[in-house]
């Protein structure tokens, strides 16, 4: 068991067991704060993939901004007496069947690629520095960067309108 | 290879030694090095905040023109230990209705956020954690757990006023983050990387960053104070309005940890801003001998903490609109203004002698800086023209 | 030796987490939690292809970026739209939100 498979595991633990508490708790709040234990968890595992900037980023964006979202929206639509009764709705097996059948079925479409148990080769050159050159580079993806920022544009003045008390 | 010029690998070599002499297994050796010295640093960085408490007291009371604590030991030095003493003896209250994790996680996750901060600052040429080719992303990220941290703070302690108090705090951090990155991005265009160890060898092999930008490391400042919420922008733990805010219900250690963690961010801002513009441990004979580069520093951080309390102590406290009027109408156009010109700027310029350099981009950054204060002259003027004769 | 078949089974497991909160609960925010859980099982998926294949080629990672753009919208115009509704019909709870106009 080298350093490298103990750290996957545990990291891997850790997002299955948030994920599933984050699925399952009834307090709201609760299920926002165990979003961000898999966040966390899922931006150790982008650092064990040698993908850096892709960690901290993941960090900036989801921890720092998506979830506290998530925390200010459930408490400003928030009624007390709802966080005690059951949180599913009535067609939870269906969800559950559908849920399992679908890890089962990428489980198994995963499997028949031929490189499923491939090890993993050698980093080429500087990760960082060609994601960035990727990022301005005209036979690069300059055009999908900039689309993005218009779309964020985009849903920031969308959220400000729709958010707005008159 | 010995102590002096390398003392990290002279240490770790010399622990390595020691363990398989004692019959372990080299791999598990390697680990517990590496765990030794976390723990090393960690207690490191914790001496010296209990060391900050004292100088924060002696520094607030002269600019408040009294003497300070000085009964308990030479100038009062040993003053923060009878205050963990009685910290620790309080009483420790948990509300009625606070949800107890989040409540006593909080704390922690806050004092955490800053010594996570320690492992990418480059103390000397040889003393460092570790070289991440992200630091400088890394500081952002390591603001966004102390912004969950104070919410989670807020939440928990089930009261109006820590929840407003924990609201204005996070719209003040997620604010500040913009021109705090913006004005990070300024040494990163400079440098070529984003990695501390990078920027500060070029500053050390070239020249000091804080002569080539000044207005920069001015942005840097203002926008890491109000990111650490001290004052002028601390409105959310004015006592006068909002009664501490989102650390009213914390009582003992608990409040001991968020005061510590104030304490100790503020003197890591000031190690940013040495390490990031004014040549971090650069100094005569720093790369032969690393601790003297690691006394340069300190000294340097410590300067830059001094700055930080000398506006803290002498500012009065700006009011929430305000706070974030001033944020989006004014840093933010200005950083990303002084990030174009700037790069602009090293481009024309890059060709030509480093004195002249450094001269042409002191006075770009000086254009800049009138340019600003023109704008705001007449857009006060026409402010007060519209009021008429009030 | 960590094969890709780690990686790739962590992310269909998260995937169908995700799905079955997205599917299975009441609250309407709980859902968009689901959402996000599978928006991040995708990342995963798609930065372990990139390590696990040729790693010059940046398009998972550049992929991956864009998926985090669009995920940071998606959740603010959503949010957005739930505190709407809250406003209008004081509940979040999609089996009572069904009509078009109260």
């Amino acid at each position: 068991m080298t350093a490298e498979q103990i750290i996957f595991y545990l990291t891997a633990a850790l997002i299955l067991v948030s994920a599933l508490m984050v699925v399952t708790t009834r307090n709201l709040i609760h299920a926002a704060l165990w979003l961000v234990s898999t966040l966390f968890g899922v931006a150790v595992l982008y650092a064990t993939l040698d993908a850096s900037f892709l960690a901290v980023v993941q960090v900036v964006v989801y921890i720092g901004a998506i979830a506290i979202m998530f925390i200010f929206a459930v408490m400003l639509t928030r009624r007390d007496l709802l966080d005690k009764v059951p949180q599913t709705n009535t067609s939870w097996p269906w969800a559950a069947a559908a849920s399992a059948l679908m890890a089962g079925g990428l489980l198994f479409a995963g499997s028949q690629l031929n490189a499923f148990g491939a090890a993993r080769p050698a980093l080429s050159g500087d990760a960082l520095q060609g994601l960035s050159l990727a990022l301005v580079s005209a036979d690069g993806f300059v055009l999908p960067f900039e689309v993005a920022s218009i779309l964020l544009l985009a849903a920031m003045v969308g959220a400000v309108y729709l958010a707005y008390k008159k | 290879m010995n102590f002096w010029t390398d003392p990290i690998a002279a240490v770790a070599q010399g622990l390595m030694q020691t363990f398989t002499g004692w019959g372990m297994a080299p791999e598990v050796a390697g680990i517990v090095t590496n765990l030794l010295g976390v723990v090393l640093m960690i207690t490191a960085i914790m001496v010296l905040d209990i060391f900050l408490v004292w100088v924060e007291r002696k520094v607030v009371a002269r600019f408040q023109d009294r003497l300070g604590p000085n009964r308990v030991g030479p100038w009062g030095i040993f003053q923060p230990f009878p205050d963990i003493i009685k910290l620790i003896l309080k009483e420790d209250i948990t509300p009625t209705g606070a949800d107890k994790v989040p409540f006593n996680l909080a704390p922690i996750l806050s004092l955490g956020s800053v010594i996570f901060l320690w492992a990418v600052v480059p103390v000397a040429s040889r003393i460092y954690g570790v070289d991440l080719n992200v630091a400088l992303l890394y500081l952002v990220a390591s603001g966004a757990i102390g912004t969950l941290s104070i919410i989670m703070a807020g939440w928990s302690s089930n009261n109006k006023y820590a929840l407003v108090g924990a609201y204005r705090m996070v719209a003040n951090m997620v604010s500040y983050e913009i021109p705090l990155a913006a004005s990070l991005l300024i040494p990163t265009l400079l440098a070529g990387s984003m990695s501390l160890n990078a920027i500060v060898e070029m500053q050390a092999k070239g020249v000091w960053l804080f002569l080539v930008t000044p207005l920069g490391a001015l942005l840097f400042l203002v926008a890491a104070i109000a990111e650490l919420g001290r004052s002028p922008f601390d409105l959310n733990e004015g006592e006068s309005e909002i009664v501490a805010g989102f650390h009213i219900e914390y009582s003992g250690m608990k409040f001991g940890l968020f005061y510590a963690g104030e304490l100790l961010h503020a003197f890591t801002f000031g190690g940013f801003l040495a390490a990031l513009f004014f040549g971090g441990w650069h100094g005569p004979w720093a790369e032969e001998y690393p601790l003297l580069g690691a006394f340069y520093f300190v000294a340097k951080a410590m300067l830059g903490y001094w700055v930080i309390m000398w506006i803290k102590y002498t500012v009065p406290r700006i009011r929430i609109d305000h706070m974030l009027a001033f944020n989006w109408k004014f840093l933010t156009p200005l950083a990303f203004t002084l990030l174009v010109v700037t790069v602009l700027a090293h481009r024309l310029l890059m060709s030509l002698p480093l004195g002249l350099y450094v001269a042409g981009m002191f006075l770009v950054n000086l254009l800049v800086a009138w340019a600003t204060l023109e704008v705001l002259r007449s857009s006060a003027r026409r402010q007060r023209e519209a009021l008429g004769t009030r | 030796m960590l094969p890709l078949a780690a990686y790739l089974s962590l992310s269909a497991l998260l995937f169908s987490l995700g799905l079955y909160g997205a599917l299975a609960r009441k609250n309407a925010i709980a859902i968009l939690l689901g959402v996000e859980l599978m928006l991040n099982a995708v990342n995963i998926n798609l930065v372990s292809f990139w390590r696990y294949g040729n790693t010059a080629l940046m398009a998972g990672q550049v992929f991956a970026i864009i998926v985090f753009a669009v995920a940071a919208s998606e959740v603010a115009v959503g949010l957005a739209l739930v505190i709407n509704i809250y406003r209008r019909r004081s509940s979040i709870n999609a089996d009572e939100i069904d009509l078009m106009k109260w």
